[in-house]
């Protein structure tokens, strides 16, 4: 009998129990996933739990529901990977062997990383909302703050799904306009790149959302700290920026495990190859989703579509064939805008968004980076995909792994 | 579009960036550190250096990464490259800027 083990049981690791308890044979083969959670967050949700658009109810189930029966499903703190001896220790002192192992760690904030962050004020005037506890206090914040100097600020790249923060100052302008207070709120968007908009195609065609929804913009902004005495923070350029309200997204680094394992990059990023997922020290391990170093965005679309080449490519090495280079970075993301619409991005590592339509080419129904209801519907829809076929490694279908080019207006694009 | 520099033609976008850095060589980034008033050192290499490696192995630049890296802390990069030292550095390496996926 063979071990495959996947550390994590998040978006990646429960995908890939599903996708691997149907192809593995089970004479063969024992499937374990470790995840010391109970708890399966749908993450995206986070950005609309602040806003009281979602419940804490929609964004949570219990993890084991979604985890296949013929899994054995262990909940403890995983305390080492050991890649010499193809072992896994845990908490308890218990050692598991593997044969095949797959990291699914993901990633966190740390907010300690910041001078003053994660002081006296986190979650009191200085919020995160990637987290159930950031999402869930700022929204308790929210219900009651009479106004003032509202700044949405991203600390350093990379971050979980980029695009999530300006999400954030978008539907913040909508709620305030709701509750008839948006003239009490200044929003600021103060980010450490060269704008709130990076790529050419996407700032030519989206910019007007910051000045139709008078969102100010501070760039190049490289925090040093946050001085919470006096309510500002302050770059290394000694650049100051003041709030009342300081909605970050900190720093975020791949789990202490792959640190204390010796795994990881500067910031514990699995070194992995952006093609084949087989990481780059151990062939015999393979890493998916947010825990992994690739120049691809960090989102459930990303890892869902990881999934399906990994699985893939853990069967051609089990037979010992060479694997498949295939992922290309695909990435497809909704982004709110407010107002009951949404955009549609679709991009991999080589093409960045254009404007067309998805997924069928010349037909949609879902438009490509331009704002409207239909891609609103599309994303609360999504969250019903997410729980009952993306984490079960159910196809979703027209949508394929790898990106496609057709009904695109690429003519531009390098 | 093209540009003409260091005895060479290059090309570059809206923003000034080569988007090919197989067309890249000292004196062009000599040059173009000229266009940005920056007079190139020993330091202002090393850094540049660095910064290739990281672009060549595909990870993400960061000050975060700069004051790791040993080569320079935050102040003196700074002081190297001043308004947006990131920014600056990549256009004379001859790299993309740093970028969101939007």
């Amino acid at each position: 009998m063979k071990n495959l083990v996947i550390l994590g049981a998040g978006t990646s690791g429960t995908m890939m129990s599903n996708h691997l308890v149907s192809k593995l044979p089970k004479k063969d083969w024992k499937i374990t996933v470790i995840d010391q959670y109970k708890t399966h967050y749908y993450q995206p949700g986070f950005l609309f739990l602040p806003f009281d658009i979602y419940t804490t109810k929609q964004v949570k189930k219990k993890g084991k529901k979604f985890i296949p029966k013929h899994v054995n499903y262990i909940q403890e703190k995983i305390e080492l990977i050991v890649p010499e001896n193809n072992q896994v220790k845990l908490e308890s002192g218990t050692t598991l062997n593997y044969d095949i192992l797959i990291i699914a760690t993901g990633t966190k904030i740390a907010p300690d990383e910041i001078e003053g962050m994660n002081g006296p004020e986190w979650h009191k005037s200085v919020f995160d909302f990637y987290t159930y506890e950031g999402a869930k206090a700022l929204r308790n914040k929210l219900r009651d703050w009479k106004g003032g100097k509202l700044v949405v600020h991203i600390t350093e790249m990379p971050i979980k799904c980029p695009v999530a923060p300006l999400e954030f100052a978008f539907l913040a302008d909508s709620y305030f306009k709701n509750k008839g207070m948006r003239d009490k709120v200044d929003i600021t968007y103060v980010t450490p790149l060269g704008g709130a908009f990076t790529k050419p195609k996407a700032t030519e065609a989206l910019h007007y959302l910051l000045e139709e929804k008078n969102i100010k913009e501070v760039t190049d902004f490289n925090i040093e700290r946050v001085d919470y005495e006096n309510n500002k923070i302050i770059d290394y350029a000694d650049t100051e920026v003041e709030y009342d309200l300081l909605v970050t997204v900190p720093t975020n680094m791949g789990d202490a495990l792959i640190e204390r394992s010796g795994m990881g990059d500067d910031l514990n990023f699995v070194p992995t190859h952006k093609a084949t997922l087989q990481t780059k020290d151990y062939e015999n391990i393979f890493a998916i989703g947010d825990a992994t170093n690739l120049p691809a965005s960090k989102a459930g679309s990303v890892a869902h579509f990881e999934a399906e080449i990994l699985t893939e490519n853990i069967l051609r090495f089990i037979e010992g064939e060479p694997l498949k280079e295939e992922f290309d970075g695909h990435a497809n993301c909704f982004i709110e805008t407010g107002n009951g619409k949404a955009l549609l991005i679709d991009f991999n590592y080589t093409h960045e968004p254009v404007e067309g339509t998805f997924p069928f080419p010349g037909v949609g129904p879902l438009k490509l980076l331009k704002e409207s209801r239909t891609n609103h519907m599309g994303k609360m829809a999504f969250r019903w995909i997410y729980w009952n076929m993306l984490i079960k490694g159910i196809h979703i279908p027209f949508v394929s792994a790898t990106m496609s080019e057709k009904g695109k207006e690429f003519e531009k694009t390098t | 579009m093209k540009k003409f520099i260091a005895n060479t033609e290059i090309d570059v976008n809206d923003e000034g960036y080569l988007t090919d850095f197989s067309q890249w060589n000292k004196d062009i980034g000599n040059e173009l550190a000229k266009e940005q008033e920056i007079e190139m050192t020993d330091k202002h290499w090393e850094v540049i250096d660095y910064i290739h490696d990281k672009y060549k192995n595909e990870e993400p630049l960061s000050i975060r990464g700069i004051k790791k890296s040993g080569v320079i802390n935050i102040k003196e990069f700074y002081a190297l490259f001043p308004a947006g030292p990131l920014k600056k550095a990549t256009l004379i390496a001859g790299i993309p800027k740093p970028k969101s996926c939007i």
